[in-house]
């Protein structure tokens, strides 16, 4: 893809546009260059996100389809409209599919108020405290950043199966309550060290000690930053397979993904329909999530990601 | 700034004077730091570093968790040196990231360049491009792939147009794998959107300084762009690795838990999974954890070892 486009220049671009200016009833090659390499771009754009989506909708338009007029078509308006996927895709299982949408909400509350609370303080004492050893802890909380799960998986299993915690929610919450997202203490890092010191110095020449500092001019200066963790918190939690796989195994403490697996078991692909009306559902709130909170998305990716 | 930046200055500042002069000169914030990193600290300690020991010496015991663990030494590693199952799965999933890591940086790359300069609707195709990474590593999204490459799936239909007779992409020992690459381009949407933050950081007069001098799109491309870049594209390179070599979800519901057909999606930490917690083989497991750290440890030292050759750093 690459080998056959090149960046767009600005001054070029520019050039063009004072040209169209300079003579609009006389269009010079240049100008007719940059329109045909405009429209090549968009060609090229919607045709990729043409297929980016397209597997979504379908998924959409089928989830109302009569399972049987699902194979083979590729059809995004459905020729006969099902509503009863839904009805039957909820009671399939063991439990109302309900029960499961919210115990995955409880555990993704859990998350959120471990991830919000511990990061954000973790985040403050390495962006402004001094204490020794700052840099060796630091170092480490990057390095767990890139720590694989699965090598601490088994023993953290036996651990809580220990503490009779399997098949409870706390085995996915209390990791989260200990700050071991350390990817959200690097943003809040990120994001506490730009706010200017001044606003710090002012509070602590008024008296103000830490926790203060924390609360009342850290944490209401780095909303975007909580927001953001918040955001990828909800997604990747609500999204959570392996250790939700792992830790829950009785049908009653199942969540919206390990309900959906289910479904593979049960079907052998015969209810299709009921499926991917399921699927639908547990998109969903991510799919909103995205909606209103696509401004901290692309800002935190960009502030944690960026040199 | 990147964490691996941080990593770099971290390392850099050790052996000369700490770079950063300490603005206020007040006492050791000891305590408070205590305090702010209480949580923190529990978890480094009681649930990553423990367990992070523990795990290395479970890898030298045979570990059923009904009785108690026997010492074995070194048997559960030489055991993986003739496990076919484990060759298999370190063949498929470095497959996996060797073609699924760079073609996907590729597409975000060419995409993010296309997407940069004043393209009308930019936000709007950013979104389309972005809302499938954010989809990718779930559950929903792995079954409806089961159901597009499937025999009677819609990509069949699709090629059907162009009178070509398909196949159970998904069910074929030889293409089963290949799907699950392409759902992992599919999810190009968050390298992309780091791409983008970083071609806005390239100074406009680069461009036209090379313009002036009369070179071409491609060379411009080539000789700023991509070289201002360069951390940038490493940062993903290195951060991608990793992730990829940890994939399970996508292997899992494609194959039902299976690895199959014929172990031809038996991911690494599939086969983890399944020594683990369905053979209740906790010492193999183990074992096998610490080969997987030990390899993406390895493939970043060699990632880090190769920028040398082609990352640019402007400071």
């Amino acid at each position: 893809m690459t080998t056959t486009t090149s960046p767009e220049s600005p001054e070029l671009g520019e050039r063009v546009r004072t040209l169209a200016e300079q003579s609009p009833q006389r269009p010079g090659p240049a100008r007719w260059r940059g329109i045909v390499r405009t429209s090549l771009r968009h060609a090229v754009m919607i045709g990729a996100a043409i297929a980016m989506i397209y597997p979504l909708i379908w998924l959409l338009a089928s989830s109302f389809k009569p399972t049987e007029l699902i194979f083979r078509d590729l059809s995004l308006i459905p020729t006969e409209w099902d509503f009863s996927n839904y009805a039957v895709g909820w009671d399939a299982l063991a439990s109302p599919f309900g029960r499961y949408l919210l115990n995955s909400a409880i555990i993704v509350a859990g998350c959120l108020i471990g991830n919000l609370v511990t990061c954000s303080m973790a985040g403050y004492a390495f962006a402004r405290l001094q204490f020794r050893g700052r840099n060796l802890w630091f170092a480490m909380m990057l390095v767990t950043i890139m720590l694989p799960i699965h090598v601490i998986i088994v023993p953290r299993y036996i651990m809580f199966q220990q503490m009779d915690w399997i098949n409870t929610f706390w085995p996915l919450i209390v990791p989260k309550l200990l700050a071991t997202d350390a990817f959200f203490i690097f943003l809040m890092v990120q994001f506490f060290r730009g706010i200017p010191r001044e606003l710090e110095e002012a509070a602590r020449i008024d008296g103000c000690g830490h926790p203060r500092i924390f609360f009342s001019v850290m944490l209401p200066n780095a909303v975007p930053a909580l927001a953001t963790t918040a955001i990828f918190t909800f997604i990747w939690t609500w999204n959570d397979f392996f250790s939700q796989l792992i830790f829950l195994t009785q049908d009653d403490v199942k969540t919206a993904p390990l309900a959906l697996r289910l479904f593979l078991d049960s079907s052998s692909g015969s209810s299709w329909g009921p499926m991917f009306a399921m699927s639908i559902v547990t998109i969903i709130p991510i799919f909103f999530v995205f909606l209103l909170g696509q401004r901290y998305l692309v800002q935190g990716i960009a502030t944690t990601g960026m040199k | 700034m990147t964490a691996l930046n941080e990593l770099r200055q971290l390392r850099q500042q050790r052996g000369g004077t700490t770079v950063k002069p300490v603005t206020n000169l007040r006492k050791s914030d000891g305590r408070a730091a205590l305090v702010f990193l209480a949580p923190w600290f529990l978890g480094l300690f009681g649930i990553t570093l423990i367990p992070l020991v523990a795990s290395l010496v479970l890898a030298t015991t045979d570990y059923d968790l009904l009785t108690a663990p026997t010492f074995v030494g070194l048997d559960n590693f030489t055991a993986m040196l003739s496990d076919t199952r484990l060759h298999q799965s370190l063949k498929v999933t470095l497959l996996y990231v060797l073609t699924g890591v760079p073609l996907q940086l590729v597409v975000a790359l060419g995409l993010a360049v296309l997407l940069n300069r004043g393209l009308r609707g930019m936000t709007f195709y950013r979104s389309v491009f972005y809302l499938p990474s954010l989809l990718g590593g779930s559950v929903a999204i792995a079954i409806l792939w089961r159901q597009v490459f499937g025999q009677d799936g819609i990509f069949n239909a699709f090629l059907g147009w162009f009178g070509i007779e398909g196949m159970g992409w998904i069910s074929h020992p030889d293409t089963a794998l290949w799907t699950i690459v392409l759902l992992h381009v599919w999810t190009f949407g968050s390298p992309m959107i780091i791409f983008l933050a970083g071609l806005r950081q390239v100074p406009e007069m680069y461009y036209e300084a090379a313009s002036l001098d009369g070179a071409s799109r491609w060379r411009q491309f080539r000789s700023v762009t991509l070289p201002l870049l360069s951390p940038i594209i490493f940062f993903n390179l290195v951060m991608q690795v990793i992730i990829a070599f940890q994939a399970f979800t996508q292997a899992y519901v494609v194959s039902n838990g299976s690895g199959g057909p014929s172990d031809s999606t038996l991911f690494y930490t599939l086969y983890l999974y399944q020594e683990g917690f369905s053979n209740l083989r906790m010492g193999y497991a183990s074992a096998m954890a610490w080969v997987l750290v030990l390899i993406v440890l390895l493939l970043t030292a060699v990632n880090f070892w190769a920028s040398k050759f082609w990352v640019f750093y402007e400071d």
